[in-house]
C-alpha cells in the first residue's frame, strides 16, 4: 500500500488506451459538401454538459476541492476507494446543483436517488462512479438562446449530481494515477435534441456557462476541463420525421472547437448519407489539430454500466426550506441584466453584452450607476459610464493584469472613478490623461485628484498661456503656415499636433483647435481681415 | 484460577473490585490461544504484544478511575473484516494479502474509546461470502463441539473463538445470517442489530444494504454490553440512524420473567416446514411451551413471501457485491499481478489480479451479480428482487401488528461436516433460510443457544441448537430482554460447553 505520491501503474499498461489510433479507415474529406446539399438536410443536436462545482470539499468526503496540489495529496479513504470507506453527501454540492437547476428553469425533485455507474478504469478508484440515474435531483427545464436575433428555447431533460474521476498521467513508458480530482462534485446537464446548428450549440453552451459562472457554481473553464461538453449529433433530410443515427462527440475542450467539431460532424454524416452509406452509432473523438472527428475503438464504448441504486447513501430528500434558500441565493442572471440595461439605460445590445460578460464588471458597472445617482460633485451620463467601463476600464485592467501577472485586482472606489470622469468632462484633464490616471488608480489605489496633481496632468486650458504657446508654434513653422494659407487644410492637424507636443499632451485639444483656427485666420487674412 | 472461562460482565466485576488485572486476564487468554487455537483455527492472526499493551493501558485507567467503560480491559477478537489502523485486514482473501489498514473503522474507534483489548483477527468466509468459513483463503476453522464439523459462517472464526474461550467476546458481521448462524452452530449468543444501528464505516463491504455489524457473546448480558459500546449514529455512514441508544445492559439485568405474561409470540409456519431437522424442531417447540408456561400468548403467524427470500437475497447481495468488489483491481492497494507475471496490458492486469486474488465462491457471486445487473436482465432480476424485498418487509410489518416478537430456529440443521456442502452451493445457501429475510427487512434478531442434540458422527458428542428471536425495527431492548428471560430458564451455559 503506497499512499504517498504517485501510484505507479507502470509498464505503459495504459498506453494505447487514451491514445486513439488515427486512420481507422475513416478519413473524411473535410467539409466536402456543397451549400445546396446542406440545406436539404437538418441537424439534430443534444448536448451533455459536465461542470465541476466550486464547493470547498469534494462531493462525498471532506477532502478539499482544489487543484494544482501535489499528486495524491488531497485524498482520503473515501475518494481513494479504500476497503470499508463509505461516501457521505456534501450538502453544499447539492445546494449548488439545486441553485443551478432553479436558474435553468429545471424542476426540482424533492426526492432523488444516487446510483452507481460501474466500469473499470485506473482513474476510477471504486470501480464505479456515484451518479444519479433514474431519479435525478432535477428534470424538465429549458434555456432560451438567441442566435442572429432569433430566440429559441432549448429544452433541458435533466440536471443531476455526480462525482469526477481522477487523472492519468503518462510519463515516458509509464502511467501514473493522480486521484486529487477523484470525487470532485460535478453536475451533468443534458439537453433535449432541440439544437439544430453548431452555432446554436455554441450559443447554448455559452449561455449555460455564463449562468453557472454568475452563480459562482462553476469557473466555466473548458480548457482546464472544469466545464466539459459532449455532443450527440444526427442528421436527417428536411421533412423526415424519423431521427437519423446519432454519433456522440467527446473530447471537445474549447468553445471554438465545439462549433468546429459539430460542423465537421454534420458534414461528415451528410457525406456518408449522400454516398449511400450508413451513419454508425458510435462515440467519436474530436481532433482539433486536424479538425476532424475519429471513432473511438469499439471496445472502449462497449460499456454496460450496470446502473443500480447506491446502497451506501439514503435517498436525497430536499425540503421546501432548502429549495427556497437556494432560490433566494440566485442573483440577477446575465440575460435579465442585458434586458434591463437595454430598457433602463438605453444601451446598445453590444454594450449590454460586454458589460454582462463578466460578473465582476457587471456588478461594478451597477455600483457606478448607484454612486453616480448620489454623487454631489456632478452626474455622468450613463452612456458615458458604459463607454468608460467598456473602452477604458477593461483596457486598464488588462494593463494592470499584465504588469502584476494576476487577475485578482481591486476595482477603484466607484466615486473616485466617477470623479475622474467628471474631471475629463469638465475639461480639467484630457481623455488620454484620464486613462493614465485610471491605470494608476488601479495600480496604487490613490485618489484621481492626487494622481492628477502628482503627475502634473491638469490641462493647460487658460486661454492666455495656450495662445502664447500656439503663437510660438506658428512662428516656428512659417512654411507650413504659408502652405496652410495656400489651401492645404490638412496642415491644421500638423499644428494641433505641434501644440500638443509643446504642452506635453496636457492641452485641451478642443481649445487648441479653437485658438489655432482663430490665430491662423487672423494671420493669413492680415490685420484688416481682408 | 482459569480466567479465560468468564463472561464479560464477570471479568468486569473482577476488574472493578481490583481482584484481578486485565493483564492477568489477557495472559490467560494468550495461554489458551497458544494451546487450543492450533486445533480450532479460529484466528487468522494474533497480536499478543498489542493485547498486553492494551491490557496495561486499561489497568492504568482502571486504577485511576472508579467509573470506566464496560469493555475496559476486556480481551476481544475481531472478524477480519473490520479495519484497524496499522493492522492487516484481509477479509480472508488473497487479494488483500498485504493490505495494512490506514484507518480505523468506526466500530474499532469506539472499542478503542472503551479501552478494549485486541487479541487478534478471526477467520471468516472470504469477503463474508459463505455459511461455513470454508471459503477462507487461509484456513479451515473447526467447530469446537466437533472438530470434524464447520463452525458456520461467515463469522465462523468469531463464533468458534467465543465458544472455545479464546476471547471474551467477538465482533462479526451479518449480511444474511453470518453472526446468528455460526453462533447457533457453536452454542453461543449472536446478535444482529437493526440495519443502521451500528456504523458500517471501515467494515469491508459485501452487500451494503444488508451488511450489519453484530456481536457474538457468551451470554445475553455480554451481547448487550458489546452492543451498547459500538451502537449509534455515525456521520461517516449516512445509513446509520439517530436511534435512541438505550442502556441495554441495565435493561437486560432488570429483565424478569413476569414480563412474559401477555407477551405475544409469533410462530411463523414457514420456519417449521420441510428441511428443518426434526430434533431441532422439537427443541424449539419445547421453548415455545416454556414461554406458554411463563404466560406468553403463542400466535401462529405466516410470513408468506419469505419463501422467496433466499432467491431475492442472492440477487440483491450478489449484485451489490459485484459492484463493491470492483475496487479490488490491483491499482491502488492489495495484491497486484504485473509484468513479472507476464502481464502486458491493463486488461490483463485486472484479469490476472482478480483471477488469482479472488476465491471460487467470490468469483461465483461476482459473476451472478454482474449478470443480474446487466442491461436486459436488470428488470427480471435486480428490480424483481427489490420488489420481493418490499413484500418481505410488509410481511414482517403486518405480523408485528399482531405479535411482539417472532420465534423460530436459527438454522435448519446443526453444524455440518467439513466439506459436506462445499460442492453444492445451493444446499449451502439454504443454511441461511431462516436468517436471510431478517436482513432483507432491516430487522434485529438474536440467536440464543437453547439446547443440544446428539452428534450423529461422534459417540457421546452433542451439537448445539440455536433459537432465533426476531423483533420489530429498533427494538433491541425488547429482543435482549426476552432472550435473557429464556436464557435464565434454559441455563445453557451452566449445562453445556465445547469441552475443548
Ligand atoms: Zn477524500
Amino acid at each position: 500500500m503506497d499512499n504517498s505520491g504517485y501510484s505507479e501503474i507502470g509498464n505503459s499498461l495504459l498506453h494505447g488506451l487514451n491514445r486513439q489510433s488515427a486512420g481507422t479507415g475513416d478519413k473524411q474529406d473535410k467539409a466536402g459538401f456543397g451549400e445546396g446539399r446542406l440545406t436539404s438536410f437538418e441537424a439534430v443536436i443534444g448536448l451533455e454538459v459536465h461542470s465541476q462545482l466550486l464547493t470547498k470539499t469534494k462531493m462525498f468526503c471532506s477532502c478539499q476541492n482544489i487543484f494544482g496540489k501535489e499528486p495524491n495529496s488531497m485524498v482520503c479513504p473515501v475518494c481513494l476507494g479504500l476497503p470499508g470507506a463509505i461516501p457521505v453527501i456534501n450538502l453544499e454540492g447539492v445546494r449548488l446543483a439545486v441553485k443551478a437547476a432553479l436558474a435553468l428553469n429545471i424542476g426540482i425533485n424533492k426526492k432523488s436517488l444516487f446510483a452507481r455507474k460501474n466500469y473499470f478504469y485506473p482513474d476510477l478508484p471504486k470501480g464505479y462512479q456515484i451518479s444519479q440515474y433514474l431519479d435525478p435531483v432535477s428534470s424538465n427545464g429549458y434555456l432560451t438562446i438567441e442566435t442572429d436575433g432569433v430566440k429559441k428555447q432549448i429544452r433541458i431533460n435533466r440536471l443531476h449530481i455526480e462525482e469526477d474521476a481522477g487523472k492519468l498521467i503518462h510519463i515516458g513508458n509509464e502511467s501514473y494515477v493522480d486521484l486529487n480530482r477523484a470525487g470532485t462534485p460535478l453536475i451533468e446537464i443534458v439537453s433535449e435534441p432541440d439544437i439544430s446548428s453548431a452555432k446554436e450549440a455554441a450559443c447554448y453552451l455559452k449561455e449555460l456557462r455564463d449562468i453557472l459562472v454568475y452563480l459562482d457554481i462553476s469557473d466555466g473553464n473548458m480548457e482546464e476541463g472544469s466545464f466539459r461538453c459532449d455532443a450527440n449529433i444526427s442528421v436527417r433530410r428536411k421533412g423526415d420525421k424519423k431521427l437519423g443515427t446519432r454519433a456522440e462527440i467527446k473530447n471537445v475542450n474549447s468553445f471554438k472547437f465545439v462549433e468546429k467539431a459539430i460542423d465537421y460532424e454534420i458534414g461528415r454524416q451528410i457525406n456518408v448519407i449522400l454516398s449511400a452509406g450508413n451513419v454508425l452509432q458510435e462515440t467519436r473523438l474530436y481532433d482539433p489539430k486536424e479538425n476532424v472527428t475519429k471513432p473511438m475503438r469499439s471496445k472502449e464504448e462497449a460499456h454496460d454500466y450496470r446502473y443500480f441504486e447506491e446502497p451506501d447513501l439514503p435517498p436525497l430528500i430536499l425540503d421546501a426550506e432548502f429549495i427556497e434558500e437556494a432560490k433566494n441565493s440566485i442573483p440577477e442572471l446575465p440575460q435579465a441584466k442585458r434586458k434591463r440595461y437595454a430598457n433602463e439605460y438605453a444601451l446598445t445590445s453590444y454594450d449590454c453584452e460586454v458589460l454582462t460578460q463578466n460578473k465582476k464588471i457587471a456588478y461594478y458597472f451597477e455600483d457606478l450607476i448607484k454612486a453616480n445617482a448620489v454623487n454631489n460633485k456632478g452626474k455622468v451620463e450613463i452612456k458615458k459610464i458604459s463607454n468608460w467601463v467598456i473602452n477604458d476600464l477593461l483596457f486598464a485592467l488588462k494593463t494592470v493584469e499584465n504588469q502584476r501577472g494576476s487577475k485578482e485586482n481591486d476595482m477603484p472606489e466607484p466615486e473616485d472613478f466617477l470623479n475622474l470622469m467628471l474631471e475629463v468632462t469638465a475639461g480639467n484633464i484630457n481623455k488620454n490623461s484620464g486613462r493614465i490616471v485610471l491605470t494608476e488608480m488601479l495600480l496604487t489605489g490613490k485618489k484621481p485628484n492626487d494622481l492628477i496633481k502628482e503627475n502634473n496632468l491638469a490641462q493647460v486650458s487658460d486661454d492666455k498661456g495656450l495662445e502664447d504657446l500656439i503663437k510660438l508654434v506658428l512662428d516656428e513653422n512659417p512654411k507650413e503656415l504659408a502652405d496652410l494659407a495656400g489651401g492645404k487644410d490638412k496642415l491644421l492637424g500638423f499644428f494641433v499636433g505641434e501644440a500638443m507636443k509643446k504642452t506635453k499632451g496636457k492641452a485641451n485639444p478642443k481649445k487648441v483647435n479653437e485658438i489655432l483656427k482663430r490665430l491662423i485666420n487672423s494671420r493669413t487674412r492680415g490685420p484688416d481681415g481682408i | 484460577m482459569d480466567l479465560s472461562n468468564l463472561t464479560i460482565h464477570q471479568i468486569n466485576d473482577l476488574l472493578k473490585y481490583r481482584e484481578v488485572k486485565s493483564v492477568d486476564i489477557t495472559n490467560s487468554y494468550i495461554k489458551r490461544i497458544k494451546e487450543v487455537d492450533p486445533v480450532v483455527s479460529a484466528y487468522l492472526y494474533n497480536d499478543f504484544e498489542e493485547a498486553l499493551s492494551n491490557a496495561a493501558d486499561a489497568d492504568k485507567i482502571i486504577q485511576k478511575n472508579k467509573d470506566f467503560p464496560y469493555l475496559t480491559g476486556i480481551p476481544l477478537s475481531i472478524k477480519d473484516i473490520f479495519l484497524i489502523k496499522g493492522k492487516k485486514t484481509t477479509c480472508a482473501s488473497k487479494i488483500l494479502d498485504n493490505f495494512i489498514s490506514p484507518y480505523d473503522s468506526t466500530v474499532i474507534r469506539r472499542l478503542k474509546e472503551n479501552n478494549y483489548v485486541f487479541l487478534g483477527k478471526t477467520n471468516m468466509d472470504e469477503f463474508a461470502m459463505g455459511s461455513s468459513t470454508e471459503n477462507s483463503a487461509y484456513k479451515i476453522t473447526k467447530n469446537p463441539y466437533d472438530l470434524n464439523r464447520v463452525p458456520g459462517g461467515s463469522s465462523g472464526g468469531s463464533a468458534a473463538s467465543v465458544s472455545s474461550d479464546l476471547c471474551a467476546g467477538s465482533f462479526g458481521t451479518d449480511t444474511g445470517g453470518s453472526v446468528r448462524q455460526p453462533a447457533s452452530l457453536c452454542g453461543v449468543v449472536g446478535l444482529k442489530p437493526t440495519y443502521g444501528l451500528i456504523s458500517r464505516y471501515g467494515i469491508i463491504a459485501f452487500s451494503s444494504s444488508l451488511d450489519q455489524a453484530g456481536v457474538i457473546a457468551n451470554d445475553v448480558l455480554d451481547a448487550a454490553i458489546m452492543l451498547k459500546a459500538v451502537a449509534g449514529f455515525d456521520e461517516k455512514d449516512q445509513t446509520t440512524r439517530k436511534f435512541e441508544i438505550k442502556d441495554y445492559p441495565e435493561i437486560v439485568k432488570k429483565a424478569d420473567k413476569s414480563a412474559m405474561k401477555g407477551l405475544k409470540v409469533g410462530i411463523p409456519v414457514e420456519f417449521f416446514s420441510e428441511g428443518l431437522d426434526p430434533k431441532i424442531c422439537s427443541r424449539i417447540m419445547e421453548i415455545k411451551e416454556l414461554l406458554k408456561d411463563l404466560g406468553a400468548d403463542i400466535v401462529d403467524i405466516s410470513l408468506p413471501d419469505t419463501k422467496y427470500s433466499v432467491a431475492a437475497y442472492y440477487v440483491i447481495a450478489t449484485s451489490e457485491a459485484s459492484s463493491n468488489l470492483e475496487r479490488y483491481d490491483g491499482i491502488r492497494f492489495g495484491s497486484r499481478f504485473s509484468k513479472d507475471e507476464g502481464v502486458q496490458t491493463l486488461d490483463e492486469l485486472y484479469r490476472k489480479t482478480r483471477e488469482l486474488g479472488f476465491g471460487k465462491e467470490v468469483k461465483r457471486r461476482i459473476i451472478l451479480g454482474t449478470f443480474a445487473l446487466s442491461a436486459g436482465y436488470y428488470d427480471a432480476y435486480y428490480k424483481k428482487a427489490s420488489l420481493v424485498r418490499k413484500l418481505i418487509i410488509k410481511n414482517y410489518k403486518d405480523s408485528f401488528n399482531d405479535v411482539d416478537i417472532i420465534l423460530g430456529p436459527t438454522s435448519p440443521t446443526p453444524a455440518f461436516l467439513i466439506g459436506e456442502k462445499m460442492s453444492d452451493p445451493l444446499s449451502m445457501y439454504l443454511s441461511d433460510i431462516y436468517t436471510i429475510s431478517v436482513n432483507l427487512a432491516y430487522l434485529p434478531a438474536l440467536s440464543l443457544p437453547v439446547g443440544v442434540i446428539d452428534n450423529p458422527t461422534k459417540k457421546g458428542g452433542v451439537l448445539p441448537v440455536g433459537l432465533q428471536l426476531i423483533s420489530p425495527w429498533a427494538t433491541e431492548a425488547r429482543l435482549l430482554s426476552v432472550a435473557k428471560i429464556i436464557e435464565d430458564e434454559v441455563k445453557f451455559r451452566q449445562k453445556y460447553s465445547a469441552k475443548i
